[in-house]
């Protein structure tokens, strides 16, 4: 039972699924709960597997007793044990919120979008835990297939239209990245990424080689949204439900993050992704120009939930140049702005939840002193938006520090006003946001003219589940940004300097 | 010229899927009926699983199925590689199958629920729609 954790985090949501599916048959009120239970199955073993990373080093899991060249194996590191804790806590405490907007936005579809929610997480926490190629791009498309569906129940007029243009690039996305690792298959003879990493340095010279990497490096580009390739992110992302954005938008962008990093460390190894390929210039100018562009676009909204899906956009900007820059500091950017950028998204997303819920608008403009009716929501949204900005106590900071050391290191002075320009607009982001919602020109006239004075002070907040999550994630932001030191020192510096040796 | 010539006819099953997926590019980007872009997708992807299939193949080689296989002397032979063509990206196709059939329906049911809005598959006249709301 101890040794089958790293099984066990994919299997609980994924029995779950199945559970709900049955169940909506039956007892639609039994729904919900199962997959709580699932999640929180993936929540505990998560925490189990954390500590067996800290206590023992790496963990093999050889599925099916096959041993790995043959067999799929589940390798879990010091780099994915941390993704596996954010994904399957953000998982469960997005389903917490959730309860109401469901019933809410789609209230006699809940079994459904339990069973797609449950499949979406099996499909992400099967990404960061397998060790196997072929696996992975399976997994990807069990995450992707979940993903366009649940996009697709949002705003009738919309969404399905955005969905489908989704499906077009990410079967794009997902049909690159399988070229690519056939590619490796004909050169290696093999899909354990273990493996293909020893066998690949005897045969580095070889064009196939770099073919399989850029093909499988584009098509992971596309499913994350980097900027040329980010057209389908916006309107997916903004037609959804929001308990499906919420969960959609910090994960899946951030998990294909990591499956790059994946890649170049692990399989493709330091040497040969930075020594000899020598592209990493203009990745890092690519990244650069996903930043400036991400952060202009989204500065051009005039709707909260567009101006989060260029956000995200520019986000991804910071992790794919930090990850090039070539250097540890670089590297360890990126890992800790997976994380951070993971929280401080979420902590967005659920605000703009809780506006949804109880607002049922989301321009920016009609936010109109908002701050007035749900104080407690503002002040999240204050508090995730400074770390989105990278003020010190909170998380945002300190990746972008790092980045800035990264940066300043190589000498990538182009990616480095890339990072300063984009704080500097993310503050007039929020600053925008913020003071539409406190100080609202239209209150103060009526106040003055004694008209509809008392309307503005009713307190109409979120129900206690969405704000309480908000609170868990709002503290979570500021607690990841005091112990970033330790988590950069045991965690992620031990994975990136044997990634980068 | 003769080099060229030669490159293509000894390599002819990665040209062929190339053309495919090309096919099934073209389609995606520039056809306006939303079925016409799907049938491109499965196009695109069906490339993809020919070309895995492709690589498996050898020549004079049979299925990998052992005749005699337990027991008697036969079994104790040394089995040569060469002979069998080799199963695992067959395998590993009919996952991708079955992945690129879950994608068309999925995308399937997308387009019905659009067509169910909109009453039309023009990809332009959709758009106009869009607009006017």
């Amino acid at each position: 039972m101890n040794a089958n954790y790293p099984a066990l985090i994919v299997l609980s949501p994924l029995l779950a699924a199945f559970l709900v599916a049955a169940l909506d048959w039956v007892d639609r009120r039994w729904c919900y709960p199962v997959a709580l239970i699932g999640l929180g199955g993936a929540v505990y073993s998560s925490g189990h597997l954390f500590f067996q990373v800290m206590r023992s080093g790496t963990i093999a899991y050889q599925l099916g007793g096959w041993p790995p060249p043959m067999g799929i194996e589940l390798r879990i590191d010091f780099l994915n044990v941390l993704l596996l804790i954010l994904v399957s806590l953000v998982a469960l405490v997005n389903m917490v919120a959730s309860k109401k907007s469901i019933h809410q936005e789609m209230p006699i579809k809940e079994g459904t979008f339990c069973t797609i929610y449950l499949l979406f997480v099996t499909g992400l926490l099967g990404v960061l835990v397998t060790g196997d190629l072929f696996n992975l791009y399976v997994l990807l498309e069990i995450t992707s297939l979940a993903s366009y569906a649940l996009l697709a129940m949002g705003n009738p007029d919309r969404a399905p239209l955005a969905s489908l243009n989704y499906v077009y690039l990410g079967v794009i996305g997902a049909s690159f990245y399988l070229l690519g690792v056939g590619y490796l298959y004909i050169m290696t003879g093999s899909l354990n990424m273990l493996d293909v990493a020893s066998l690949l340095p005897q045969i580095s010279g070889s064009t196939a080689v770099s073919v399989a990497f850029i093909f499988c490096l584009v098509g992971v580009w596309i499913k994350m949204g980097l900027f040329p390739l980010h057209t389908w992110l916006p309107n997916a992302y903004s037609y959804a439900p929001v308990a499906a954005n919420r969960v959609i938008a910090p994960l899946m962008t951030k998990v294909m993050v990591y499956v790059m990093i994946r890649l170049m460390l692990t399989v493709f190894g330091f040497h040969y992704v930075f020594e000899q390929l020598d592209v990493q210039n203009w990745i890092v100018g690519l990244g650069s120009v996903a930043i400036i562009a991400g952060a202009l676009m989204a500065l051009a909204q005039t709707d909260l939930k567009k101006m989060l899906a260029y956000i995200i956009v520019c986000e991804i900007g910071y992790m794919v140049g930090g990850a090039w820059v070539g250097n540890v500091q670089g590297m360890v950017g990126a890992v800790l702005h997976i994380i951070n950028d993971g929280l401080m998204t979420f902590a967005l997303f659920l605000v703009l939840g809780n506006i949804v819920y109880v607002q049922g608008k989301t321009k920016i403009s009609e936010l109109d002193g908002i701050f007035a009716s749900m104080p407690w929501t503002m002040a999240g949204f204050v508090l995730a938006g400074l770390s989105i900005i990278g003020v010190p106590p909170t998380c945002g900071f300190f990746s972008k520090w790092y980045l800035l050391l990264g940066g300043i290191q190589a000498g990538a002075w182009f990616f480095v006003i890339a990072l300063v320009f984009s704080s500097l607009i993310s503050a007039i982001l929020v600053f925008r946001v913020v003071e539409t919602a406190f100080f609202s020109s239209a209150q103060e006239v009526h106040g003055h003219h004694g008209g509809h004075a008392g309307h503005v002070a009713i307190l109409q907040e979120a129900p206690i589940t969405m704000l309480a999550s908000l609170g868990i994630v709002g503290i979570g932001l500021i607690a990841v940004g005091i112990w970033s030191g330790s988590i950069v020192q045991q965690v992620i510096l031990p994975f990136v300097q044997q990634g980068m040796s | 010229m003769p080099d060229l010539l030669n490159e293509i006819v000894h390599k002819y099953n990665y040209w062929l899927y190339i053309i495919l997926m090309m096919i099934g590019l073209y389609a995606m980007i520039s056809k306006n009926n939303l079925i016409k872009k799907l049938v491109g997708m499965n196009i695109f992807q069906t490339a993809i699983i020919l070309f895995f299939i492709s690589i498996g193949y050898k020549e004079d080689a049979t299925i990998p199925i052992i005749v005699s296989g337990h027991g008697g002397d036969a079994a104790h032979q040394a089995i040569q590689a060469a002979n069998y063509i080799n199963p695992l990206p067959h395998v590993l196709m009919l996952t991708a199958i079955v992945v690129s059939v879950a994608t068309l329906g999925v995308a399937l049911a997308l387009v019905v629920m659009i067509y169910q809005r909109y009453q039309t598959l023009e990809e332009d006249e959709i758009r106009m729609r869009v607009k006017q709301l």
